[in-house]
């Protein structure tokens, strides 16, 4: 499989990427990692005729904590991600997601920007980001804007990004310390997107629990927040009906679409399962 | 499409090409370098039976163009074994625990094998288990990969094999 022929360009700078895309126009395309977009190319699902390689951007690499925000260079890898002492530190629900994506080759090339900005609803960053209140800076030739994680997922493989437009970093509020999370993900098999997957985020105070957040992963064309859900355990030990009307209210919005992973109805009930298990584990983890 | 010049170090030596944009680097390896040991199996970046250690990562070779490797330095099965034409201990591993039967999969297995015991040298079996867990083999059951895999671990590290109990 050999992908359509295309002009090829390697910016060093971003000023000279946000120009290249500008001035070649619709048909050309940013490259990041490129473990979504060149099977695509293969396919000739995507036949692009430029690509602006974004590897030769040394700005748009690194983790580095900026006051209470760990700022991520979109062209960061997964790999580095994991190896990051500052993720795992302060972010570690960042480090177990990262874990359950895709194989270890996959992890040295993907990026946390590509993984984020493409859209993919089986991408596993996207529903995290929005548990974790994440800004998305984007750049292009009329300048840089910060969207919010949850305003930037519109359809599938659809998002707030116009063309031209690059997804250049990614800024984390660091959760309350001693927090607890937790993203279960439920896969046929190593390297598969979730059948269903769920994130949780939350803090306990005085045996119940004080806020949380929860975000569904290839439950919908896009991610979710599961508002009414993380509602529903407010206040409460997370004991068994708490749990079950957890995953009620988390079901209630799921809509995901019957594949080789399932039936509508098997999807909503495993994803359900993952809301119950991702709450119980993320409360065994709070301090 | 004009073609363009590239330049990489692979197995240690300086090579040269004229590609297209859209030649995938294990095109380049195989066929204008004509180092076959790095296989195409699914073409769909699940197989792992392409991978090759570029800039310490492995990676599989047909998701990236070989534009992208200008200037990197790369390894390959071919750049396994020892200076002395010996084998590496990965290599004795998979002769000596019958680590394969078909043999498809194994170049991508010992490379990044080789890449997973730079990194962890002393992995636990899970952890062998998941740093292959990029690279497919539909004879072996993974069984003797593993044991393989220890085998060359602990050779490295200069201690004596316990293979594991059937």
């Amino acid at each position: 499989m050999i992908p359509g022929p295309f002009s090829y360009y390697r910016p060093t700078t971003l000023a000279d990427a946000v120009k290249l895309l500008a001035t070649l126009g619709d048909e050309a395309r940013p490259l990041a990692g490129g473990h979504s977009l060149v099977p695509m190319m293969k396919l000739r699902l995507a036949t692009p005729d430029h690509l602006v390689d974004l590897h030769g951007i040394a700005g748009l690499k690194g983790i580095r904590r900026d006051g209470n925000k760990v700022v991520i260079g979109a062209m960061t890898t997964q790999h580095q991600l994991l190896a990051s002492d500052e993720i795992a530190k302060s972010i570690p629900i960042l480090h177990e997601t990262a874990t359950v994506i895709a194989d270890p080759q996959v992890r040295y090339r993907g990026t946390i920007g590509g993984n984020v900005a493409n859209g993919d609803p089986g991408n596993d960053m996207p529903a995290v980001m929005m548990t974790l209140g994440a800004n998305y800076r984007l750049e292009g030739a009329s300048g840089a804007r910060d969207v919010a994680a949850v305003e930037f997922y519109q359809g599938a493989y659809f998002t707030a990004l116009e063309p031209g437009e690059i997804l250049t970093s990614i800024s984390i509020p660091v959760p309350a310390a001693g927090h607890g999370y937790a993203y279960e993900k439920l896969k046929r098999k190593v390297g598969d997107y979730a059948t269903a997957a769920a994130a949780v985020v939350l803090t306990m105070a005085g045996g119940k629990v004080a806020s949380c957040t929860i975000g569904l992963t290839n439950l919908s064309e896009t991610p979710l927040l599961a508002t009414d859900a993380a509602k529903a355990v407010i206040g409460t030990n997370l004991d068994a009906a708490t749990l079950k009307k957890a995953a009620a209210a988390a079901e209630a919005i799921m809509s995901p679409a019957a594949d080789a992973r399932g039936p509508v109805e098997y999807r909503k009930h495993v994803g359900g399962i993952m809301v119950a298990r991702a709450l119980t584990r993320a409360m065994a983890k709070a301090g | 499409m004009p073609k363009t010049h590239i330049t990489m170090k692979v197995n240690g030596a300086e090579v040269e090409g004229l590609v297209e944009p859209r030649t995938l680097l294990v095109h380049f390896i195989r066929e204008n370098l004509q180092m076959t040991g790095t296989h195409i199996g699914c073409e769909t970046t699940h197989c792992g039976a392409c991978t090759v250690d570029i800039d310490g990562m492995s990676v599989k070779s047909c998701t990236m163009f070989a534009v992208q490797a200008q200037g990197s330095e790369i390894m390959t099965i071919e750049g396994m074994a020892n200076a002395d034409g010996t084998l590496h201990a990965l290599q004795e591993g998979f002769r000596m625990m019958h680590g394969l039967q078909c043999g498809f999969c194994t170049p991508g297995m010992i490379v990044r094998a080789q890449r997973l015991l730079q990194e962890n040298p002393r992995p636990t079996e899970e952890e062998i288990r998941m740093g292959i867990s990029g690279n497919i083999c539909r004879c072996t059951g993974y069984q003797n990969i593993v044991r393989a895999i220890q085998y060359a671990a602990a050779k490295i590290n200069g201690v004596e094999f316990q293979e594991a109990a059937e």
